[in-house]
């Protein structure tokens, strides 16, 4: 079984059996040794990057497009401290990450050698969990570990950080089956109480104003889970709503959907999650862009709330019935149970509700008002989904107004079609996402919604997309502001726009035929059809520069402090009047 | 500070915490391993959770097994954070809440320098002898004391010392079991 190789050799042959397929990564003196194994098979692709936060980035992409763990390889130094972004952000939207970080020598360790940094240290509260493999002996069972790691429970990073002369020195592989895992401690609960999912059924049968609240943990477990939750929702007739990393598991053309919630989610989910007699949180977390101010936060409902990851019971808000499982697992044994003891949703017990349900959707909340002369966001956006919707289409954003706009405006059916940066907000993690996704799906149509400020952060991964033939969309909606910093200077700082402007833009048209991709630049709302066909038929990657109204707000938007009854609507004249001096010391 | 209305520096978390915090003492099973106190310590940190006291040690060899006891004050809801978020580590086993899992035993060690002379003495080894302190150092200007029990018991003789010339200490921490058969 054993097999004699160098630990550089194992990286690979561990890389292969765990059926990984791609790599992003960029190269190093610490990582030379791993990077000649690589060049010396084909199994693996290694996708050469131009920044290592693009590779961490892509790798996100990748695995929250294909559900598959995504791959980084970088080096010592300035090569790991380049991922921590990328890791962070990870770790926030529980995405699977398996991340080789290369070291300095052992004997080097600690000595303040060229390009050494404490990377373990570094990493230790951004990561899931990492290793520093001093010896190769260590190296086999730690590679598979951090695969299990990663991809298990509640997914997250992991990094594995080995020194140069352990990617030398020869040991004995063993596969992934060999039974060697070190910490057995590490069981994640999959399957939730049974009979707290009875209970939860009982609920579901006495409520009268119900709404399923998902989130990110019903994508993360799985397309069974999504199947599971549409079960869920045409047995009940309950009304759903999801966070922003959630969309696309429950689809949004389903007349049951009630859009996202949250600081800019719409008006019915909001009002709805605060009226709720019975509220249902499927893989939430009760995160502050949801809650609002959180003592005023659904005051009269019975919460459920399934998690895999127990810590986050009770973290934020008090709930009633908590159960630990794995979404997919635990809305299965709901179906399961419901249907058990009846087929009938609850159209009759809750048509009242239903009824309010309507009438808050009269205020149309997504509202905005359309212009002529000037192409608004919200329209283009409109557009973009209009013309690409009956298509194979993934979606990254970048982080700011495009992206509330992108998660009202754009509407997703499927599970892992919708890429964003939701926890940490990581402005410049769509371009490099949507490289992830591409590669990983290189006949669909991957776009980028995003912003003139957040593209600029790793703009350099253009180059990326060209060398590796990715046709990959970048929509710039190009406002010369940084949009959300603005609205909130408008909200809270009496209009005074410190550095929330964007001067001496490049030309992007430009910039993007100097990468060797295509630049279009469209501002009048009767040739934006005709643009956004042109961006789609034109087969390589593209940099589509929309400018857009310049000081267009985002709403709805819920002001920090605030509950969500007091969500501010579409038709708010003067929006600096409205947050108080506590709720201006929020963020 | 108080970590749950602060978990991140969002000042989002404006509802005040009612509940009056409480003093625990916590025993944390781990896989002895580099890094392993690191990621206990800096969970405490990057969360605002606050240490009281810390002692760490290997206690079962061969399974490379480690035992931490660490006191934390906090409210109720932090507390049962801090135990959800030490499980979410890798290399931890279990975590027991020894205060709220019925009696259990504690008890530290602390070395204490007194120094003097005179009748200061003779009043020292008087109450030394009462505390069954040990004299592990003595010169005809100071001793050595090793005192061990429960912090309380400490805390009163040091705080006896104080007028007799206590130089410095030293303590432990605290080491804390279950009472009765039960393993942990």
């Amino acid at each position: 079984m054993a097999e004699q190789m160098t630990g550089a050799e194992m990286v690979v042959q561990a890389l292969i059996d765990q059926n990984v397929q791609h790599i992003f990564g960029y190269p190093g003196g610490a990582a030379l040794p791993i990077y000649d194994a690589i060049f010396q098979q084909d199994s693996v692709q290694h996708i050469l990057v131009r920044h290592e936060q693009g590779a961490t980035h892509m790798a996100e992409g990748y695995a929250r497009s294909t559900g598959k763990p995504g791959v980084v390889l970088v080096t010592s130094g300035p090569g790991a401290t380049n991922a921590v972004t990328g890791l962070t952000d990870a770790l926030m939207d529980s995405i699977p990450l398996v991340c080789i970080t290369a070291q300095v020598p052992t004997t080097l360790i600690g000595s303040d050698g060229f390009q050494e940094c404490d990377t373990v240290g570094i990493t230790r509260s951004c990561t899931k969990h990492n290793y520093l493999v001093k010896r190769v002996e260590d190296l086999p069972r730690v590679l598979h570990e951090a695969f299990h790691i990663a991809t298990s429970g509640r997914p997250g990073p992991v990094v594995i950080d080995i020194p140069k002369d352990v990617q030398f020195a020869l040991g004995e592989y063993t596969r992934p089956e060999a039974d060697g895992f070190r910490h057995s401690s590490y069981k994640p609960q999959t399957q939730g109480d049974l009979e707290a999912i009875k209970v939860a059924v009982e609920m579901m049968l006495r409520a009268e104003r119900p709404v399923i609240y998902s989130g990110g943990g019903v994508i993360n477990s799985g397309p069974e889970a999504s199947k599971h939750l549409r079960e869920l929702a045409e047995l009940t007739g309950f009304p759903v709503t999801s966070t922003l990393m959630g969309l696309g598991a429950f689809p949004a053309s389903d007349p049951q959907w009630l859009g996202m919630l949250g600081m800019h989610g719409t008006y019915e989910a909001n009002l709805a999650m605060h009226d709720c007699d019975l509220m249902i949180n499927i893989g939430a977390r009760f995160d502050d862009r949801i809650t609002g101010r959180i003592d005023a936060f659904s005051p009269d409902s019975t919460k459920v709330h399934v998690d895999i990851d127990p810590a986050q019971i009770n973290k934020n808000v008090r709930v009633d019935l908590p159960i630990v499982g794995d979404c997919g697992l635990v809305l299965e044994e709901m179906v399961r149970l419901y249907r058990s003891i009846t087929n009938e949703p609850r159209t009759e017990a809750i048509a009242d509700w239903w009824k309010q349900i309507e009438g808050w959707r009269e205020v149309k909340s997504l509202n905005y008002t359309p212009s002529e002369t000037t192409i608004k966001p919200q329209y283009a956006i409109a557009r973009l989904y209009e013309m690409t919707k009956d298509r194979d289409v993934y979606i990254t954003t970048e982080v700011g107004q495009h992206q509330m706009w992108a998660a009202q405006h754009f509407h997703f059916d499927k599970p892992n079609r919708w890429m964003t940066s939701g926890g940490l907000g990581t402005m410049g993690y769509g371009l490099p996402a949507a490289v992830g996704v591409q590669v990983a799906h290189p006949d669909a149509l991957v776009i980028d919604i995003a912003g003139e400020a957040s593209v600029q952060m790793t703009m350099q991964e253009m180059s990326t997309a060209v060398q590796y033939r990715l046709p990959i969309k970048i929509f710039i909606l190009n406002n010369e502001r940084m949009g959300m910093v603005r609205q909130w200077q408008d909200l809270l700082h009496g209009g005074r726009y410190a550095h929330s402007y964007s001067e001496s833009l490049p030309d992007f048209v430009k910039l993007a035929e100097a990468y060797g991709g295509k630049g279009i630049r469209c501002d009048n709302p009767a040739e934006l059809d005709a643009a956004i066909q042109e961006m789609l038929d034109y087969p390589g990657p593209v940099l589509f520069d929309v400018l857009v109204e310049k000081d267009e707000n985002c709403l709805p938007m819920i002001p920090s402090g605030k509950p969500h009854n007091e969500i501010i609507l579409p038709d708010t004249a003067n929006i600096g009047s409205i947050i108080d001096e506590k709720g201006r010391q929020l963020v | 500070m108080n970590a749950h209305l602060l978990p991140t520096g969002s000042a989002y978390f404006i509802t005040k915490e009612t509940d009056a915090p409480e003093r625990h003492t916590l025993s944390v099973l781990v896989d002895n391993e580099p890094g392993l106190l690191a990621r206990v310590v800096g969970l405490f940190s990057a969360r605002g959770f606050n240490i009281e006291s810390l002692t760490v040690s290997e206690t079962e060899h061969d399974k490379g097994l480690s035992r931490i006891t660490v006191v934390v004050v906090a409210t109720p809801k932090v507390l049962v954070q801090i135990k959800l978020q030490l499980e979410r580590l890798v290399p931890v086993h279990k975590v027991h809440d020894l205060t709220a899992e019925g009696a259990s035993l504690e008890r530290e060690l602390a070395l204490i320098k007194v120094g003097g002379s005179g009748e200061h003495r003779a009043e020292t080894l008087r109450l030394a002898d009462a505390f069954r302190a040990n004299i592990v150092d003595a010169t005809t200007e100071s001793f050595v004391f090793e005192v061990t029990g429960k912090p309380s018991k400490i805390d009163s003789f040091i705080s006896l010392m104080v007028p007799l010339g206590l130089i410095e200490v030293v303590r432990t921490g605290v080491a804390a079991i279950s009472r009765g058969p039960e393993g942990m």
